[in-house]
């Protein structure tokens, strides 16, 4: 099954690291993707902006507001994702720890599996 | 990174929050301050064993907060502290401990801690001193080192700073909108000239000072995630982010200022010019334009040619303008003659920038800016004199071997026709 697996952290920590920190953390991170990228596993990865970079469009009562920042208030944010294809969900937890192990700023991986993927046509 | 560096980063995180809802439960910064250190020794004593909690300033604040009490206590009664397990078993309060906190504070909280930074009677640099020293919580050492003064000397600026804002009083009841603005705009203003401290070294202290920038950022950063939709904050961080990016660009190996147009632009961060243009595409939906949002804007210009020559400079001449006629200053125009020159010749910007001539008389950029407009005219002997003036106004030896080396190459090109005159 296709998995989306998506990070949360605490922004002010991730911010706080240094380059150098940044750059050691980032390193572990894809190491720990390289085998299933060499199996033919891995879709798209992505690390978002802060999300003072974020705007939310929320549906008003006549036109929809947009409103700056992410769409929750919250302690943890939405930091990054990983598009992966698993047998089990044992498999996906078992890569979301060792990511979790290598990135002293995540907090927390939800894990879903997707109902519709598109590839698209974005090239990078 | 080991556990203990992972929580110094964790508690460097956390302090603006923690400490800030410390100062407003003991209405006094030492007390504070003393009961958010105590808090952060029992987070290295127990978080290597039982792990980080969820929200670490939550953590921070409830454990600050009885410890500061009980050393109230002990000062006046003598009373026996408390166990120490009384203060390690936190992992069941922990839960809804975040839910006790008044979070709906905590923007005020940051705010005021930052605020206090801010104090008129404060000269900039015990400003800047104190706010790295309470708000970042940079070490004495470190910040004497950015400032390239000894240790004792900033201890002793920021002890004087302190006892200066402690008898403020600043209000600890949560602002009015008015006030909060004129908050927001005086820390704005602040994190501003920590930036410009890092910012305007030279080449060879440059990487000395980088972290008054960086300090700068993680602060404006903080400042847009309790602000949200403040478009001026959007404007300031993005400013940071996009002039920063060009560290790396910015002196040669020997420390000698690059200008703009000389420098290698595949040096400069794009991830961070990325982020502030991002920002600013956010500050101008708002529709309310402002002095950081302007100069964005133009950082933004230079950042997005990828050749000098690309240079939007006409959008650059009418963004000055705007400028000008939001924060009307000689060093404004003198900037926005630049951008003139290259529009419409430096016969054109000399004109706009010689009625600044007594107001700037002490200025190192105004001369260097009129020698090179002289220069460009072939007035050469006059360009001469501007230059002389710069060398003597120079703030740093980089700024001053930059003014040499255009006198350098007047001489080069006066020689031969020196010669051809007969003398």
């Amino acid at each position: 099954m296709l998995y989306a697996i998506l990070c949360y952290a605490h922004e002010e920590t991730v911010s706080a690291w240094s380059k150098e920190e940044d750059d050691a953390v980032i390193a572990k991170l894809i190491e720990v993707q390289t085998p299933l990228l060499a199996a033919g596993k891995l879709g798209p990865v992505g690390r978002l902006m802060p999300s003072t970079t974020a705007t939310t469009v929320r549906k008003g009562r006549d036109e929809p507001l947009v409103l700056d920042g992410p769409f929750a208030e919250t302690k943890e944010v939405l930091l990054g994702f990983y598009t992966a294809e698993f047998d089990t969900l044992e498999e996906v937890v078992a890569f979301a720890k060792s990511l979790s192990v290598v990135n002293p700023g995540s907090s927390s991986y939800e894990i879903r599996p997707f109902n519709v993927f598109h590839p698209g046509a974005l090239k990078t | 990174m080991t556990d203990i560096a992972w929580i110094e980063l964790a508690l460097t995180a956390a302090r603006p929050q923690a400490l800030g809802a410390l100062l407003r439960y003991f209405r006094d910064l030492d007390t504070a301050e003393e009961a958010f250190q105590e808090a952060c020794l029992r987070a290295i004593r127990t978080w290597p064993d039982k792990g980080p909690p969820r929200d670490p300033a939550a953590w921070l604040i409830f454990v600050g907060r009885n410890s500061g009490i009980d050393g109230i206590r002990k000062r006046s009664r003598n009373d026996p502290l408390p166990e120490e397990e009384a203060f390690s078993d936190l992992s069941d309060a922990e839960g809804d401990m975040a839910d006790r906190l008044d979070n709906s504070h905590y923007r005020d909280d940051i705010l005021r801690l930052m605020f206090i930074c801010c104090h008129p009677d404060l000269p900039a640099t015990q400003q800047i001193a104190l706010a790295l020293r309470i708000v970042s919580g940079l070490t004495v050492k470190q910040i004497a080192r950015a400032f390239l003064v000894s240790e004792a000397a900033m201890e002793q600026r920021i002890t004087r700073a302190k006892a200066r804002v402690a008898d403020a009083n600043v209000p600890f009841e949560t602002p009015g909108a008015v006030e909060r603005s004129e908050r927001l705009t005086s820390v704005a203003a602040m994190i501003y000239l920590i930036f410009n401290e890092g910012y305007s070294a030279s080449g060879d202290t440059a990487e000395i000072r980088a972290p008054l920038c960086e300090e700068a950022i993680r602060l404006a950063r903080l400042l847009l995630r309790l602000f949200q939709g403040e478009p001026e904050i959007m404007g300031l961080t993005a400013l940071l982010l996009i002039q920063h990016a060009r560290a790396a660009a910015r002196f040669d190996a020997d420390g000698a200022v690059i200008l703009l147009d000389d420098q290698d632009r595949s040096l400069w961060n794009k991830p961070l010019i990325a982020e502030g243009l991002a920002l600013i595409d956010k500050a101008m939906r708002h529709r309310r334009s402002g002095p950081y949002q302007v100069q964005a804007a133009i950082a933004a210009l230079h950042a997005r040619a990828e050749k000098p020559e690309d240079t939007d400079w006409t959008q650059i001449d009418l963004l000055y303008g705007a400028l000008e006629i939001m924060q009307p200053s000689p060093v404004v125009t003198l900037n926005r003659a630049v951008a003139v020159s290259k529009v419409r010749g430096p016969q054109a910007a000399l004109d706009m920038i010689e009625p600044l001539a007594a107001r700037l008389s002490n200025y190192f950029h105004f001369f260097g800016v009129r020698g090179a407009l002289l220069m460009q005219l072939g007035r050469n002997d006059e360009a001469r004199t501007a230059f002389d003036r710069a060398i003597a106004l120079a703030n740093t030896s980089a700024e001053a071997a930059h003014i040499r080396m255009h006198l350098d190459r007047l001489q080069r090109d006066s020689q031969p026709r020196g010669k051809k005159a007969g003398k």
